[in-house]
């Protein structure tokens, strides 16, 4: 299969790839830049363990071709403490207690940080309707709303 | 006392809410999961060729073009893989070899050098099947006319607690007689019987299976894998390929949740069996998350016929229990799942005539295996709604009914054990004060119906009688604690716990603990398996153990530098001290070097290890008869549930109000994580009671995938979850503590059909209760139009 070159930001460094035509921002992400913190769940865009930042709008990088990528802008789990220090979402996810096995959270807090970008004072519905897309199945979602929250004070 | 560093002024790991020890790493994406290793260009990627029938016979199976195709590495089938595999049961094998049982059963599998190739292989590899007559009921599948899915069922090996019948699809038969249930049925005023069926549901971890197998020139096997039971996976494994156990090395990183799914040996055989086949490559094995549904584990079915009676005050006094379990193609796992479900089939209820027969049935459906409950949240599905409905037909309301008949201390169970201290009275209080239970509240608008439902649930650990966990405890010349251990962090924070633990008996502050992780069948100690909510409880003993044995050798050696006696001496801190002469030595160095004698007259001490282990020694066999005995069980965590909910008329869809739930952990070592244990249990619960049903149409499962397999999301959790525990101490727990991990999942289905019925008068037969399923019923019922 031909592959085609492309060139992305990945976490404020700029990569130059060549994917196959039917790679995955998922995959890329993962097998080409061994950033392995974003997980793959379903690869159908269902579950949202996968979820990056692609021009800062939260998105399930197993249904985005890395083809399509040329130009992006891509934030991951690994760019949310880049320079050692914890986000204030991270360091509230960590003392609500809102995580367990880990899988679903680095698509959680990709998620939720989108969410205190466009809205820093949201509500808790509002809240629960933004991490929609991302299943959990150990928290029962109460302590990650509650981090959410807590870090938008 | 003059020491500042007295006992009084330093707090107690132990009840303390202290952070999690994998955190950081699993907020930052630098956890470690089976899939995140790297293994190079030499990794070779597997797949399966599944069976497309629930049951027929394999008449051929032809590799060749698939052998043949570029990049194909190696193919696997039965014939090489003939040894029969099983925790309990071992009737099942790798690949499927002359017949297969159920739709997704593997009966070849091949690795190639990429996932695209290995996925065109599957397609080349041709399999002649002869379709059978297949069994898709449990109780049609345990009569006489149904078809034999297992006819050689006598030639297997099984332990002496499991009884299967050969010549009939019974995998195993557990029964319960106790007292007199045939005269007690006239002493009662009251009777309720009721068929309840319960679907099978799957446990929908994030991160689906995964496992990489590699063998050496020698022969010697090492298996990644995100697993539950990276020791019985060594043994079982090792034995169905005739290798020793010393030489199959299971490595087994953060696992991304199992809920009883990555316990026993499933998927994690396949690549192992394809890597003796190639040595020297490893080979990778993912579920995708259609074969995720339905290939491996599922919760398996259950149809339950109950019949409670109780006399004219409200005493209970009679149950008869009829489980019929839709075991799968293989019930290796399942049988003890049958097993369980008899010895507790009272419930956490006080009767004193019980006739149980809990039946495990093979049927052409997928595999039943562990899920958190372990045939408890089924059990207690049919056993909680009859005794509600008893309660209303007797007058008495549901929290007197509960606390007059809820087991407590000193009561004969069903199995003849005795009853050990428990706090249900307290945990049914708590649940009925959060949702002030007796007190009718109004809907909050004409369009809604609104009811309270209440359910108490028991479980004990599920295990072989002596199960065991072991545990090591070494230091660093910086004085920090290593602490080796064999059970799995699965997302419950055991690392966490036992970290505390640690720190608590040998006399450190708990940052200065670290867990030996990976858990590496090479260099930790044994452990049975991560299940069964056992942990806390048997790990936790062993853990203890191990650094009470480490605080024993520095206080001895430095008793004796100091000439004084151990009784005097103290760890606090990380700081030895006299109590008596006031002497502080911090445990840096001379946890490694020892201390010197007077004079330069040599030394004494060395490297300090701890060792611990633990095996309960007292659970006995029970008669095969009538299931009684001394002892069936370590123990039993009891707890109580309840919601408030309101109904949409004009949808049938459900709005919790609030739920409460509260179980006895015997000391919460951690109360924070007790929280978020009770918590997403819980929610499990709540989502399998709303949602859950792997939707089987003649074997074929018809829902794979989260769109049509709907778990609960974070807007269907919009309402206060209280969550009270209650501390009777466990007399054989480290601290008196028990295991919650699987509890909180048990009775909520119950305690929904419960509040249902008291919003609309109207009892479903099973779960899920769907807003669909509601809003049928009520029309049915008259109740809207």
């Amino acid at each position: 299969m031909s592959l085609k070159r492309i060139t992305l930001t990945v976490n404020d460094l700029v990569e130059t790839v060549d994917v196959p035509q039917n790679m995955t921002l998922l995959q890329m992400i993962r097998e080409k830049l061994s950033l392995t913190g974003t997980k793959n769940g379903c690869s159908a865009g269902e579950c949202g363990a996968c979820t990056v930042l692609m021009n800062g709008e939260p998105v399930n990088s197993c249904m985005v071709l890395a083809a399509e990528c040329d130009g992006v802008k891509v934030v991951t789990i690994e760019g949310l403490a880049k320079t050692g220090t914890l986000s204030e979402l991270q360091k509230a996810i960590i003392s609500s207690g809102g995580v367990q096995c880990g899988f679903c959270t680095p698509g959680m807090l990709i998620s939720a940080t989108a969410l205190l970008k466009r809205n820093p004072g949201p509500s808790d519905t509002e809240i629960r309707e933004a991490i929609v897309g991302n299943l959990c199945r150990c928290t029962g979602y109460v302590r990650i709303v509650d981090a959410i929250r807590q870090a938008a004070k | 006392m003059a020491n500042a560093k007295s006992k009084e002024q330093t707090s107690s790991p132990i009840g303390a809410s202290l952070p999690r020890n994998d955190v950081y790493e699993k907020v930052t994406g630098t956890a470690i999961y089976a899939d995140d290793i790297q293994f190079g260009n030499k990794l070779l990627y597997a797949r399966a060729k599944r069976s497309p029938y629930p049951h027929a016979l394999i008449k051929k199976i032809d590799t060749s073009k698939a052998e043949a195709l570029p990049g194909v590495k190696v193919v696997a089938t039965g014939k090489d893989f003939p040894d029969r595999i099983g925790l309990y049961l071992q009737d099942k094998t790798i690949f499927a070899t002359d017949r297969v049982r159920f739709v997704g059963e593997p009966v070849a599998a091949v690795a190639a050098i990429n996932d695209e190739i290995a996925m065109k292989a599957i397609e080349l590899i041709e399999v002649e099947y002869e379709q059978l007559e297949a069994v898709f009921d449990a109780e049609f599948g345990a009569s006489d006319k149904a078809p034999l899915i297992h006819p050689k069922l006598g030639e297997y090996v099984y332990p002496n607690f499991i009884f299967p019948k050969p010549g009939t699809n019974i995998a195993n038969h557990f029964k319960i007689r106790k007292g007199d249930v045939a005269s007690a049925w006239n002493n009662c005023a009251h009777i309720v019987e009721k068929t309840y069926k319960i679907p099978h549901i799957q446990h929908v971890p994030i991160e689906t299976h995964v496992a990489i197998a590699q063998m050496d020139e020698k022969g010697k096997v090492t298996l990644w894998a995100s697993s539950q039971s990276p020791f019985a996976q060594r043994n079982l494994i090792a034995k169905a390929l005739h290798i020793s156990q010393s030489d199959m090395r299971v490595i087994a990183p953060l696992v991304g949740g199992g809920f009883g799914s990555k316990a026993g040996v499933t998927m994690e055989a396949i690549p192992v069996a394809l890597a003796t086949k190639c040595k020297g490559w490893p080979v990778k094995f993912i579920l995708t998350r259609e074969e995720e549904f339905f290939t491996n584990f599922v919760r398996q079915g259950l149809t339950i016929h109950v019949k409670v009676g109780c006399d004219k005050d409200g005493n209970l006094l009679a149950l008869k229990n009829v489980m019929y379990w839709d075991g799968g193609g293989s019930t290796e796992y399942g049988v003890n799942v049958t097993r369980a479900g008899g010895y507790s089939s009272s419930g956490p209820y006080d009767i004193p005539n019980v006739e149980t027969d809990s039946i495990c049935v093979y049927t052409n459906h997928p595999i039943g295996g562990a899920y958190r409950g372990f045939g408890m949240s089924e059990l207690h599905t049919g056993i909680d709604q009859a005794i509600d409905e008893l309660a209303e037909k007797i007058g008495i309301d549901k929290i007197s009914f509960l606390k007059k008949n809820g087991v407590s201390e000193g009561d004969i169970l069903v199995t003849g054990m005795t009853m050990h201290a428990n706090g249900l009275q307290q945990c049914i209080d708590n649940v009925a004060k959060s949702l002030n239970f007796n007190e009718k509240a109004k809907p909050s608008s004409p369009d809604r119906l609104r009811g309270k439902g209440i359910a108490i649930a028991w479980k004990a650990p599920a295990m072989p009688p002596n199960a065991g966990s072991s545990a090591w405890l070494e230091l660093a010349e910086d004085g920090n604690v290593t602490v080796g251990l064999g059970g799995q962090e699965i997302g419950q924070g055991t690392f966490t716990v036992m970290a505390q633990m640690a720190a608590a008996a040998l006399g450190v502050s708990y940052d200065k603990v670290r867990i030996a992780g990976p858990v590496d069948t090479q260099y930790s100690p044994y452990e049975w398996q991560t299940v069964a909510s056992r942990l806390t409880w048997s790990m936790g003993n062993a853990i203890r153990a191990a650094a009470t044995d480490a605080r024993k050798q520095i206080l001895d050696m430095v008793a004796e530098a100091w000439k004084e006696n151990v009784e005097d001496l103290d760890i606090v801190n990380g700081v030895v001290v006299s109590y008596k002469s006031e002497q502080e030595i911090p445990l840096s160095n001379i946890v490694i070097y020892g201390l010197p004698k007077e004079n330069d007259q040599g030394w004494m001490g060395g490297p300090i290890i701890g060792r611990g282990s633990f095996m309960p020694k007292y659970v006995t066999g029970l008669d095969s008869e009538t299931g009684q005995g001394p002892r069936a069980v370590v123990h039993y965590t009891v707890g109580c549930e309840g919601l408030d909910i309101e109904i949409d008329k004009n949808t049938g869809k459900i709005y919790v109000q609030k739920a409460a739930a509260s179980f006895d952990v015997g000391k919460a070592i951690n109360p924070a994580l007790v929280k978020a244990q009770i918590e997403g249990g819980f929610v499990q619960g709540l989502s399998s009671a709303m949602f859950e049903e792997i939707k089987l149409k003649e074997g074929v499962m018809t829902n794979p995938s989260f769109v049509d397999y709907r778990i609960a999301t974070a807007p269907d959790v919009d309402f206060p979850l209280d969550t009270p525990f209650v501390e009777v101490p466990q007399d054989d727990g480290p601290w008196g503590a028990r295991g919650i991990g699987e509890h909180p999942m048990v009775p909520t289905i119950a305690a929904l059909g419960n509040a249902i019925y008291d919003a609309t008068g109207i009892r479903l037969q099973g779960p899920p209760y769907s807003a669909e399923k509601i809003y049928l019923a009520m029309l049915d019922a008259g109740i809207v139009k």
